[in-house]
Parts: structure tokens; sequence; C-alpha cells
């Protein structure tokens, strides 16, 4: 049976890893993660779950120690934010480039400096090329849910990718929300065993992991990678077939929110989404009509699926939690905006949000909707990246 | 001890054709170290010499389930695996006995992944860390590190016409790890290989972390004819420049204590990297290296109590 609890993210995100009981967990603290890691310790201490848990030094160990674990054989995880992944920076390639289906929740949270402890994006967007496939999340639910499905997205054999599952960071980590989790004997039975190819483990076949390529075979180690990308969409969305299967909630790869007849749509990730569906329907009850893009899987990128439901629209927003910095927008805009190239054209602006843990609130949002009516109704752009709530 | 006849039966794990230069002393390292391992064994490696020679894609030199992924972090690379080793075995998913050995060079073990090593010993993983001490940064073309002796010319502290070569003594990382109150810690060298595989072979039985410091000279690096490898190791000992000791369970002791100490000049003379140093003017860093041997050798034999 399943229960209904009062949650938060973190705790929801503990609970699922215990259902998981991964073989390994090497993981470090740093906040908003660290009551992840926290509670998982209960865990094991207690007997809940049978993980090998390495308290490593650094979370660049913590993903080297997830790399040799995963390398081994055995269901590895780990858990990180903002400063803690950018240590990781360089074994996430790795992770990626090894082929090992790794899973990490990641808590949304600012790069330094100046150095900020609440939700951003920056960190995640930040490895957004790394190989790994990231799923976002706006709320606790979404956030437990992603991470059991991402078990199977990972292991599938057509993927052998890595998997960040992305939840904002004090809004959704430490807010207490109504979340339903699944049977302990459910979630074991979803996720099924890792039954690995090569191992390290398997002394009698022994293979070499982490060779070095020269220009000869490097090119096509990284063309197979950028294949296994184009399979990622399908087990998706295959996974979550299953787990509505179990669960009765249903997942895709992004959530369409009264966008369907939309003639004014933002695209927005993680929990913002939750702040902007209410100013959908207020603005809906006033005759406006807008509408909401929540991308659910941002790395791959399912541009086709994107560009069909945002296509015919007046003009579209795009509200990144995250600054690219290029002067041209934050990542979310520029992927969406690069994947419309070929659309019959909606005029596109960009929405830089909620840095550092700055609220944004229903305001902020509607406003963005009356920008966009206007430019429908002028076919005109003043202002194609806009900072939104911050003294210019 | 290990017994030349038992070795030469067994099987090598490291074969031949790596792209190793001719007289390096990693893969001599290597191949006595896995001579004493009995069971199956999973090696990892730091980036570095070791790894780009034996492992080159579609290639490989390793008969052991091998594992590289980055320079800084080879322990902690094993101690994931060491980690799914216990988790799996627990689950009854593997039943055979494992062996997990870390190599590192120097670089990757004095400095960048120094605190992986740290922590990897600190947690206590059932595993050997066997650092290859080249004495420099040798894959990348002979830059300085911690493990560079002072004097030495490396292409990043080269023998210039006001600072001759390395200015600071190394960093003395067998007694930090001996500081760590690890089972089992030792300096080792190929040259005295029953010495070293008995090491490896201690090492390998402790149940908990255990830490090798072996020298392996680097005929480019050094500059030296790469047919006097096994020489410039002797040499190394027999200066007491590299003095061979473990420390098991707390408890030091000196496992070769030459029969004559022999002056360092000698020994630096053969080494094209020291050549700097019989200029006239760079004379007296020779006296500051046989006074640093002469005081470490000294307060070795006395942590000992050989002295």
């Amino acid at each position: 049976m399943s229960k209904r609890v009062a949650i938060t993210g973190n705790e929801a995100v503990a609970q699922a890893m215990r259902q998981i009981n991964p073989d390994v967990v090497a993981a470090y603290p740093i906040t908003p993660q660290t009551e992840i890691v926290q509670i998982f310790s209960t865990f094991v201490a207690d007997g809940d779950v049978d993980t090998e848990f390495v308290t490593v030094e650094s979370e660049h160990s913590a993903m080297s120690a997830t790399i040799g674990a995963s390398a081994a054989g055995a269901r590895a995880m780990t858990a990180t934010s903002s400063q803690g992944l950018a240590l990781m920076w360089e074994m996430l390639y790795i992770a990626a480039g090894l082929r090992l289906p790794i899973v990490a929740p990641v808590v949304n949270r600012a790069l330094s400096a100046p150095i900020n402890i609440h939700c951003d994006h920056s960190d995640t967007m930040g490895a957004r090329d790394s190989g790994w496939i990231q799923l976002y999340s706006e709320n606790a639910q979404e956030a437990y849910d992603n991470l059991i499905q991402a078990v199977r997205i990972a292991e599938h054999a057509d993927v052998q990718l890595p998997v960040m599952v992305c939840m904002d960071g004090f809004i959704v980590s430490h807010g207490m929300e109504n979340a339903e989790l699944l049977d302990d004997d459910v979630v074991r039975s979803f996720i099924g065993q890792r039954t690995p190819k090569h191992s390290l483990l398997d002394v009698d076949r022994p293979a070499t992991f982490g060779a070095l390529d020269f220009a000869d075979w490097y090119f096509e180690h990284r063309r197979q990678l950028a294949e296994a990308q184009t399979h990622v969409k399908g087990v998706v969305l295959d996974v979550a077939k299953e787990f509505a299967k179990v669960s009765g909630r249903s997942y895709d790869l992004f959530e369409a929110y009264r966008l369907d007849d939309a003639e004014l749509a933002v695209v927005v990730l993680n929990s913002a989404a939750g702040t902007a569906k209410e100013v959908v329907d207020d603005l809906r009850d006033k005759g406006m009509k807008a509408g909401l893009l929540k991308i659910r899987l941002f790395r791959p990128f399912p541009h086709e699926e994107i560009v069909a439901a945002l296509a015919g629209k007046k003009a579209i927003a795009v509200l990144d939690r995250a600054d690219g910095l290029s002067t041209m927008g934050g990542p979310v805009f520029v992927d969406v905006r690069s994947a419309m190239y070929d659309a019959p054209g909606p005029k596109m602006v960009n929405y830089i949000y909620g840095l550092g843990g700055r609220d944004i609130d229903t305001e902020q949002i509607a406003g963005v909707y009356w920008d966009l009516a206007r430019i429908a109704e002028t076919g005109k752009v003043t202002s194609p990246v806009t900072y939104l709530g911050v003294r210019e | 001890m290990a017994n030349l006849r038992d070795l030469t039966k067994k099987e090598e794990l490291l074969c031949g054709g790596h792209r190793a230069c001719a007289g390096c002393a990693a893969p001599i390292a290597v191949r006595q170290a896995l001579k004493a391992v009995d069971t199956p064994v999973v090696v990892g490696c730091a980036t570095g010499c070791l790894e780009v020679t034996t492992t080159i894609y579609p290639f490989t030199s390793w008969r052991a389930p091998f594992i590289h992924s980055a320079f800084e972090n080879s322990a902690a690379t094993i101690s994931g695996v060491e980690a799914a080793y216990r988790a799996l075995k627990k689950k009854g998913k593997i039943t055979r006995d494992i062996q997990f050995i870390a190599f590192g060079g120097d670089g990757g073990t004095y400095d960048i992944g120094f605190q992986s090593l740290s922590g990897a010993m600190e947690r206590g993983h059932d595993m050997v860390y066997i650092c290859y001490d080249n004495e420099a940064y040798m894959n990348t073309g002979i830059q300085r590190s911690s493990a560079t002796p002072k004097g030495a010319s490396t292409t990043t502290s080269p023998a210039g016409k006001v600072i001759p070569g390395k200015v600071q003594f190394r960093k003395d990382l067998t007694a930090v790890m001996a500081a760590h109150n690890i089972p089992y810690v030792a300096q080792a060298v190929p040259s005295h290989w029953n010495d070293f595989i008995t090491k490896v072979q201690k090492a390998l039985a402790v149940k908990g972390p255990a830490f090798i410091n072996v020298l392996a000279p680097c005929r480019l690096g050094w500059q030296f004819d790469p047919a006097e490898t096994i020489d410039i190791m002797r040499g190394a000992v027999e200066t007491c420049f590299w003095p061979l000791y473990e420390v098991e369970n707390g408890v030091w002791r000196v496992t070769h204590k030459p029969r004559e100490k022999k002056p360092v000049r000698g020994w630096l003379q053969k080494q094209g990297r020291f050549r700097h140093l019989f200029r006239p003017e760079n004379e007296h860093i020779i006296e500051e290296i046989q006074a640093d041997i002469d005081r470490n050798w000294e307060a070795l034999l006395a942590r000992a109590g050989a002295a």
C-alpha cells in the first residue's frame, strides 16, 4: 500500500534512496543536500539498507568512488549541490564517458561568487553538456518519482548513462509537502536488479576500464556516447509508462499545462512551474490564452517534441534560473530558441530570474505574460533578454 | 619471503608489449608487486606514465581487471570498487576473495592525489596503495613535484643562472602515511626485489589499508643510461637516500641496512639531473643533500630502535 505523507524534498529523496537500497553510496555534505545523506546515514546505521556508505573526504572523491563502485557492477549513488557538483565536474564527464549508470539527486543551489546557499540552476546547468541525463522536478513528489525512474533509465541496455535528478534547494528540499510514497516492495520490483555486461569484479573476464584513446578511437567513442543520448527519450517514456502502472502518476518528457490552445507560452523548469500554473489559471479566468511548458527531461533535449508543442504560439518567454553570461540569455532559452529556429516563427524572449534564491512571485510571472501579449500584438521584441526581479 | 623459483612460475598480470621506455622502473615495480598476489586482484591506476603506456586502446597490458578514471583519485576510485566488493559479497553476488591495489605516480600521490589517498586510508578500505615514485611529473615532461629531491633540475625547476634546480627538500610521504596509523606502511625499491615483494605480501595480508612507496627511477628525467636502472636503484639504498623500512602496526623497522653507507656524491654524479651541482658555486648543495640524508637516516634508525 502506498501512503500519503507530509514530507520535505530531501526526506522524499532519502526515502527513495532507502527503497532503491543501492549497493554503494559515496557522498559528502553540502547545503542544501546535506540532509539527504544525513537521513540516509540513519538508514545505514539502523540496518534499513544493505548499502556500503562511503563517507568520502570531498565531492571529487564522492564521484570517483561512485565511478569505481559502478564499474565494479554495483548500483551506486551519490548526492550533491552547487560547489559540490562543481568539484565533481571533471568526474561527471568520466562517469558518462565510461557509460556508468550512476544515479545522483542534485539539490539546485547557486554557485559562488558571491557565495550563496539558496536556489538557482547554475550548478546543474554547468553540467548540462557532461553526458549526464538531467531530469528536473517541480516538487517533492516529482523528485521522488524521478529518482526511482532514473534507476531504470540509467541502467537500460540502450542507455547506460548516469542520471541527475534535480530539485530546487530549500524551496523543495526543505519545504514540507504532501507526497505519496510507494511500497518498498513495489519500488524494489520496479527497479529490479542491475545486471552489468562488464564488471571489474568479474575477475575471470578481466576488462580494462578507462583506457587511453588517441585520435584513432576517441572520436568513435564520443560518437557512441552521442548515439546513446538519442535512445534516452524513448526509454524515459517507456519507463514512465511502466511507472504509471505502479504509481498511478503519469510522466512525459515535459508537462504541457493548458498549452494546447494557448497563444502565449512560458517555458520553465522546477518549482517555479508551480507558481506559474497559478498565474496561468488566473490569466485564463481573465480571458488571456496563457499556457505553460515545464521541461522534465532537459538532457538530452527533446527538441522535436518541444517544437511541436510550441509551434504556432504567438509569443514565448523562457524563464531561466541561471545566466549563461553570454549576453544572449540563459541556457534554457538558448536551447529552446535554437530548437524553434525551423518552426513557423513565434517571437521569443528570455527572462533570467531567481538567482541565489531570489523569490519569484505570481505578479512577476503575470508581467511576463503581459509582455508576451504586447509582443504578440505588435510583433516587436524590445528586450530579448530581461533580468526579472533584480535591482538594476 | 619470496621464492624466486616460485615467482617465475606465476602468471605475469602486466604483460609485455606495453610502451614504457627502456629502463623504466615503473613496470618492473608493478610486475614485482603483482607477483605477490595469490588471489584475483583488481588494479586501479592514476593518470600517468603507467596508465598511458599500458592501456592504449584497443590494446591493454593488464591481465587483471583494471580501472583508470583520472589523475588525483586512484585511491578514491579503488575505495569505491572495494566498497562495491563488500556490498556484493554481503549479498552473496560474489563469492571469491579479491584483493585491491591502487597505483599512482608521485604526482598523483604526493601532490594532486594526496587528499584522496589520505581519505581512503583514514576510511580503512581493505586495499594497498602503491606509489611508484619517479620523483617528478615524468608523463607531462619532467616537471618538479613535491617528491623531487633538492637540487634536481626539472623542466619547472631548471638549473638556471641564479636558481640551481629545485630549492626545496622533498616531502617525506612515507612518514606522512605512517602518521595515518594504518596497519602497514613501507618504503621499497625493485632492485631489492625480495624485500619489496615481501612487503607487498605483508600489505595484502593485513586487514585494512596499506601504503607502499616504491622508488622507480625514470631514465629520461633522471638522465642515466637505461641499462643502469637497477644500479641507480641500488645506489639510492646504499647511500641511504632511499632507506628500506616498514611500519607494521606502528612499529618501525629498517628492513635493509647497507653494510657501508656510501656518500651521496657518487650517486648524484651518475644522474644528469644533478650535473649542475658539481659546478664550484653549487657544491654546497651537495653538502646540504648529504647532511639531510645523514639526519634523516639517523632519525630513522632512532625511530626503529636500530641506532
